[in-house]
């Protein structure tokens, strides 16, 4: 099994293909923002019809799956050469959550980024968030916008007990759990009011890939 | 799931969350009172089962659907259903269910058409057709015998028990219209991972069965009657290397080939969880997330290796070795606890 993930083919100067199984190719991006870009590319293509047919367009920290393909080999071939644009910004609108910043890991959060605890959330909602990838439950968005200087690991020691609407920080990402679950995120709000995941509503989820999201203090801007 | 970092969805079997509302029946619309199941005993694990939700993973939504794939099929196809059409999927002690004609309990309707029933019931109108694939398994129809892999009629008021695996893991229970519980996102299935469609069968849940359909059973059908195999003493997986091989050692590449694995009992829809030998990473440090095929091999820190079903995450930060093709995964979902499992290389 030597050689496995090397790639199939179409090597371009910063893409990596690598073959998932029979019918699936991971495609490598340099970074961040790469990946985006390489995302709204392949969407870009199965709207205009020149994709070949897909089962699932699943965008990731720096890569993107793309399952379901009869012949990856052929498209494997062709991504590395494709012109990607740069990821356009700021053109749609953003979803707006209200956030109440009371979360138990404010202090923390507060000592890390060397700042007063009513600071964490000024900056916070300052920021513009964007959607980088969703996973670990229906309606969770990874959220990335946050300067570097900001980014914080996830807590040592996990909470069993995360209430829904927790909106926490971990790593280069913000998110908001859908639900309540376990987690270990450093919590620094509720989102209040907002449903993630609705399945009775169109669309289900709040957050896609793509999404721009900022978060709004309640009771406004102080 | 633990956390949105761990994709091995270690501990999140319960499949108790249910907080996506999504289940209830009592709202929708019917043209006429529907036959309805009443759980007399729910089993170990039973759930409403269909193809799944393909094409949404990209919101965080697993696929889902029955595990054993042909199994359902092949029951929707006995009773001339479309292959979509939900069916409950029984794991180890199977199930029993109670039949009624539109929520009236055991007193169902006077029958217009008595025909005699697998259970020898005469004064009662069929409601509904039935049949048992999977796992091979004793049914009875009200105490009396009725047969696996072949339908057979269900009165008003008539129980069917569908017993515990003889061989294998998991029992396809369908009838003819299907279990017609609220879709989400166009499935049936119940997601163990996410808490989506139906709960999983509680004992005195109801599901309602949804209209006949108008080709009818397909009795006889002697090209999808065909012996079930059954689970081999041994699963030989095949393996189809990567995406992220080159994590790991040459050493851990040849231990997964060799090393003598078993399917562990902590092994549910969501993952093929294994007994043996760790793998050895030659990388160290976290892969960023990224998207997981079904049946990927993906290697915790603990360094043995899960083989991603149905209900699988969508994304990981784990190393994924090699990939299970599909067509081997009706195998995996009849493994029980202890079976032996071989991992064979083949050409992607």
């Amino acid at each position: 099994m030597s050689g496995a993930a090397t790639a199939l083919g179409g090597h371009g100067s910063e893409r990596v293909v690598l073959p998932v199984g029979r019918h699936g190719l991971l495609i490598e991006l340099p970074g961040a923002e790469a990946a985006e870009a390489f995302h709204a590319e392949v969407l870009r293509r199965r709207s205009a019809g020149l994709l070949p047919g897909v089962t699932e367009i699943v965008p990731g920290a720096r890569t993107v799956l793309l399952d379901g393909l009869a012949e990856p080999r052929r498209l494997a071939a062709e991504v590395g050469e494709w012109e990607v644009p740069p990821l356009e910004r700021g053109s749609e609108s953003a979803v707006e959550i209200t956030i109440r910043y009371d979360g138990p890991d404010l202090a923390d959060v507060a000592g890390m980024w060397g700042v007063a605890p009513e600071e964490v959330g000024r900056l916070h909602a300052a920021t513009s968030f964007r959607v980088a990838f969703c996973g670990f439950a229906p309606g969770f968005g990874y959220l990335t916008g946050l300067p570097e200087e900001y980014h914080v690991p996830r807590r040592s020691d996990p909470r069993t007990k995360v209430p829904a609407g927790s909106v926490g920080l971990a790593g280069p990402y913000t998110g908001v759990y859908p639900r309540s679950s376990p987690g270990g995120w450093q919590l620094i709000g509720t989102a209040v009011g907002t449903v993630l995941w609705d399945a009775a509503r169109e669309p289900a989820a709040l957050f896609a890939p793509g999404t721009r999201v900022r978060f709004v203090p309640e009771g406004g801007t102080e | 799931m633990t956390d949105p970092a761990d994709s091995t969805g270690s501990g999140s079997s319960s499949g108790s969350t249910g907080s996506t509302g999504s289940t209830g029946s009592a709202g929708r619309a019917r043209a006429r009172a529907a036959a309805e199941l009443h759980a007399v005993r729910a089993g170990a694990l039973t759930t409403v089962q269909d193809l799944g939700r393909p094409g949404h993973a990209h919101l965080g939504v697993p696929r889902s659907g029955a595990l054993d794939e042909p199994a359902h099929r092949l029951a929707n196809r006995l009773l001339g259903n479309p292959e979509n059409a939900a069916t409950l999927e029984t794991t180890l002690d199977g199930c029993a269910v109670l039949v009624t004609a539109g929520g009236q309990g055991r007193s169902g309707p006077p029958p217009a058409d008595p025909k005699v029933t697998a259970g020898g019931e005469t004064s009662r109108g069929p409601v509904t057709e039935a049949v048992v694939t999977g796992a091979p398994c004793a049914v009875t129809v009200d105490g009396r015998p009725a047969p696996w892999g072949v339908p057979f009629r269900l009165a008003a008021g008539a129980v069917l028990d569908v017993g515990p695996a003889e061989r294998g893991l998991r029992s396809y229970i369908a009838f003819s219209g299907g279990v017609d519980a609220e879709p989400v996102l166009g499935s049936r299935a119940t997601d163990l991972l996410s808490g989506l469609g139906p709960e999983p069968l509680r004992d005195g849940a109801r599901l309602p069965l949804g209209a006949t359909s108008a080709a009818g059973p397909r009795h006889g059908a002697a090209i999808d009657t065909a012996p079930w195999a059954g689970p081999p003493g041994e699963l030989v997986l095949p393996v189809v290397p990567g995406p992220r091989a080159d994590w790991f050692t040459g050493e851990a590449l040849r231990t997964l080939l060799t090393g003598g694995y078993r399917v562990s009992s902590a092994s549910n829809r969501i993952g093929l969880r294994l007994e043996g030998p760790v793998l050895e990473r030659a990388r160290e440090g976290e892969l960023p997330s990224e998207g997981i095929a079904l049946g990927a091999l993906q290697v915790p820190p603990e360094g043995r290796p899960v083989v991603f079903l149905a209900d699988h995450p969508v994304t990981g930060g784990y190393p994924v070795i090699g990939v299970v093709p599909q067509e081997a995964l009706a195998a995996v979902a009849q493994a029980v606890p202890g079976t032996p499992v071989r991992f064979t290389p083949v050409s992607g």
